[in-house]
């Protein structure tokens, strides 16, 4: 088996040593580090993803390979800067304001990160003009927003009005998900997207990138 | 009566298939030793961080008649409005596991131990959880009443059933938990994280049971009515 499919493997099962000392090798054989990530680690996530979609495997082994994909990370982040290897794309994300849940919004960006994206976590209890600043500032295409209370769930629509107000509507994309966020409440407000797990946050985003060119 | 209630974090150790249930797998799934393993760890990491307490107040049907209108936006029929006038007594509650796990999972998030985080969350979330169903007969033990006649309690909570999660201002005004470090944003979020609120209703096991084909029950994705009913005929 060649190395970044081993890579891929070890994810799967969730064994972060074993990831960290592969992609160690797979630098010293000089493969390079754009194709440890996407060939080796980014594919890997996505099988797992897969297998989570399918409701093979359940959340906790989803986590597992995503700290198995972090220690891969952390070792070739510094190379793909200096190569300038692109993501997949630039994601702001946040819980709005007012709410103080983070455990969804945290599940959306390892998800998100382990499909190559940048993300840009706010945290939590984020005003909306934050967002829309963070994703002016850091030229990000997608802006995240998570609500765990139907009390918050406004914010979502001042942040869409602001991106739209702002004149960045068709550049900036929004997405929505939490507990009693709904495909047709993203409808009402005008979001973009609509995520209702963060395999399916994974799927729409890239839908939202990969329209915006 | 009110009353401050403690237990010790060992008390609040909920089922491990509750747990298990909240990371989303299915009943009777099979439990690989790695996510035993990872729900062990998790409970290790609950059991010296958890500090769980509550509050308990009685209020009476009429008072608590004020409470549940709230802000006027409940659902236009609901099952609770049924429920309180037929009960012998009513107390409002809060209770919590503490503010140090939420900040224990942050950590964790930060430190790069996402499955071990998102484990500990729904051990503390399952927790919170329990603390509500431990407050029934312990409301009927500080009322003097052992639930010989057949009285049971069952809690319910602004955010479910019809009853607007807003009603959580007129709840908290009347029972003002701050002395348990419980307090509302003005989203009407508790802090600590993992807080849960309502009303305990104790009487006959007959005034709980509903039909649950309000409006809103095509929306709720649990159901959680169904099983609690079905228990008060168990047990
Ligand atoms: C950017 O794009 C995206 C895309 C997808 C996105 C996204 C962003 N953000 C999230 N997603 C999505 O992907 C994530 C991963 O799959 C998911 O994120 P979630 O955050 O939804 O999922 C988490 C990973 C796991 N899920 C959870 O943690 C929430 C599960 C449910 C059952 C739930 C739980 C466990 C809890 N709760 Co409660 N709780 C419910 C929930 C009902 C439900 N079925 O979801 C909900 C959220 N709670 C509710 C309520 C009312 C409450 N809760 C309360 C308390 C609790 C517990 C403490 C017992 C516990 C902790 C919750 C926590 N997060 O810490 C109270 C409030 C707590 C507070 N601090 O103020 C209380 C107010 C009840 C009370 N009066 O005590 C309801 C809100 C209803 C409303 N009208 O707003 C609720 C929907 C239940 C219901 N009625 O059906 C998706 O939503």
């Amino acid at each position: 088996m060649n190395i970044l499919s081993e890579i891929g493997e070890s994810l799967q099962r969730g064994e972060d040593d074993r990831v960290g000392a592969l992609v160690r090798q797979a630098l010293e054989q000089r493969c390079e580090p754009h194709r440890i990530l996407n060939e080796g680690l980014i594919a890997g996530m996505d099988v797992v993803g897969e297998q989570f979609r399918l409701r093979e495997i359940f959340l906790p082994d989803v986590l597992l390979a995503a700290r198995a994909m972090y220690t891969g990370l952390d070792l070739l982040r510094p190379l793909l800067a200096r190569d300038g290897v692109p993501t997949a794309g630039r994601v702001v994300l946040g819980s709005v304001h007012g709410d103080l849940h983070d455990i969804g919004k945290n599940l959306v960006s390892i998800m998100l990160k382990g499909a190559g994206f940048d993300v840009m976590d706010l945290g939590n209890d984020v005003p909306a003009e934050r967002f829309v600043d963070a994703a002016r500032e850091h030229g990000a295409s997608v802006i995240g927003l998570s609500a765990l209370l139907t009390t918050t769930m406004p914010v979502m629509k001042e942040v869409v009005e602001l991106v739209r107000a702002r004149g960045l509507a068709g550049r900036v994309r929004v997405i929505v998900g939490g507990a009693p966020v709904s495909e047709a409440w993203a409808r009402e407000i005008g979001a973009d997207a609509h995520g209702y797990d963060a395999a399916n946050a994974v799927e729409r985003v890239r839908a939202l990138v990969a329209a915006r060119g | 009566m009110r009353e401050r209630v403690r237990w010790t974090a060992a008390d609040s150790v909920p089922e491990r298939a509750e747990v298990l249930s909240l990371q989303g797998m299915p009943p009777g799934a099979g439990v690989p030793p790695r996510i035993a393993a990872l729900h062990d760890a998790a409970l290790a990491a609950y059991l010296e961080a958890a500090e769980p307490r509550a509050i308990v107040g009685e209020i009476s049907r009429e008072e608590f008649a004020e409470v549940y209108r709230g802000a006027g936006r409940n659902a236009a029929a609901t099952p609770l409005e049924a429920v309180f006038p037929r009960a012998d007594r009513l107390a409002l509650f809060t209770a919590t596991v503490g503010r140090g796990l939420t900040e224990r999972i942050r950590d964790l998030f930060e430190r790069n131990e996402p499955a071990l985080a998102a484990m500990l969350d729904s051990v503390a979330s399952a927790a919170a959880d329990r603390l509500a169903t431990l407050l029934g007969p312990r409301y009927l033990a500080m009322a003097g009443d052992a639930g010989a006649n057949g009285a049971r309690v069952l809690a319910y909570s602004p955010g479910y059933c019809g009853w607007h999660v807003s009603g959580q201002r007129a709840l908290f005004a009347f029972l003002e938990p701050g002395e348990i470090g419980v307090t509302l944003n003005p989203s009407c979020l508790m802090e600590p994280l993992k807080s849960v609120s309502g009303v305990l209703v104790a009487g006959p096991a007959g005034i709980h049971r509903f039909a649950p084909a309000f409006p809103f029950c095509a929306e709720c994705r649990e159901k959680p009515c169904r099983e609690r009913i079905a228990a008060l005929s168990g047990s």
